[in-house]
């Protein structure tokens, strides 16, 4: 990627489904890079203003969910002037091949950015066959 | 005008209220803003003070750079998005590039006292406003 690039400014997406959450707050779906390599799918998401602690990645039934709450407490005491965007919680899921073993997922929180290393299962990689 | 939540329940989405009020405000209006693209920025009070609080996640502290003088705040920065070696790109949402921004806030801010933190990817400025901008209650002789 070319370094000169201006940052791409988008509107932050709003969750869109209903009837999920009991809360009627707002939610937001973070964007999310995925990649493949030989050993592993690797999910990077951005979630600025959550804490590990309040992450929680689940995987079940082959369907990979991050939810992310942000502390509104961090808020207290400010009046808005003026706003370009909205907070709120962050929501995403994804359905994962059945190649993954959900047994050995990683994930790391740093800068508001979430990664998470997700293993294939041994045989489910690539395997150069020998030709006798 | 200040917030006061009943609940912690409905903390969150009182205040999504407020930002959506706030949308455009013309509070910064008179400023000129802008060289360059920028995430969005949310403006706060804090007593006299202001808050400048900015979505940054995946940028570094030592890439972001932050200026002040009088009433204009300069915040500039790079992400980089790496992808590695031998890999193939199944999705990429997440924007990168350089961003390079400046405001004038409507009030003269105390430039020596201003602090600014970045944490779990939000940048926060603090700034106090100067004590020839704050407001001073007059007594009737």
């Amino acid at each position: 990627m070319t370094k000169s690039q201006a940052l791409e400014v988008r509107d932050k997406k709003e969750l869109e489904t209903k009837g999920e959450k009991t809360m009627p707050a707002r939610y937001f779906v973070p964007p999310t890079d995925i990649f493949e390599t030989e050993d592993a799918l690797t999910v990077v998401m951005e979630v600025p203003g959550v804490e590990k602690k309040d992450l929680d990645v689940h995987v079940e039934n082959d369907v990979l969910r991050i939810e992310g709450r942000i502390d509104t407490s961090k808020y207290d005491g400010l009046s808005p002037l003026y706003s370009e965007y909205n907070i709120g919680h962050f929501s995403r899921s994804f359905v994962l091949s059945s190649k993954i073993d959900g047994g050995r997922i990683n994930a790391l929180v740093e800068d508001g950015v979430l990664t998470l290393k997700l293993p294939k299962i041994e045989e489910a990689r690539p395997r150069r066959i020998p030709i006798s | 005008m200040s917030l006061f939540y009943s609940t912690p329940f409905n903390a969150l989405i009182e205040f999504q209220r407020a930002l959506d009020a706030f949308r455009d405000s013309s509070w910064l209006e008179q400023s000129f803003s802008g060289s360059g693209a920028f995430p969005p920025l949310n403006v706060f009070s804090k007593g006299d003070d202001i808050v400048l609080v900015a979505e940054v996640p995946g940028v570094r502290k030592a890439d972001l750079k932050i200026e002040v003088k009088d009433n204009t705040v300069r915040i500039a920065g790079s992400k980089d998005v790496a992808y590695g070696e031998r890999v193939s790109v199944h999705r990429r949402e997440r924007p990168a590039g350089k961003f390079d921004r400046t405001v004038a806030l409507p009030v003269e801010v105390n430039a020596d006292r201003v602090k600014a933190e970045c944490r779990d990817g939000i940048l926060a400025l603090y700034l106090p406003r100067a004590e020839s901008a704050k407001p001073r209650s007059i007594s009737i002789s």
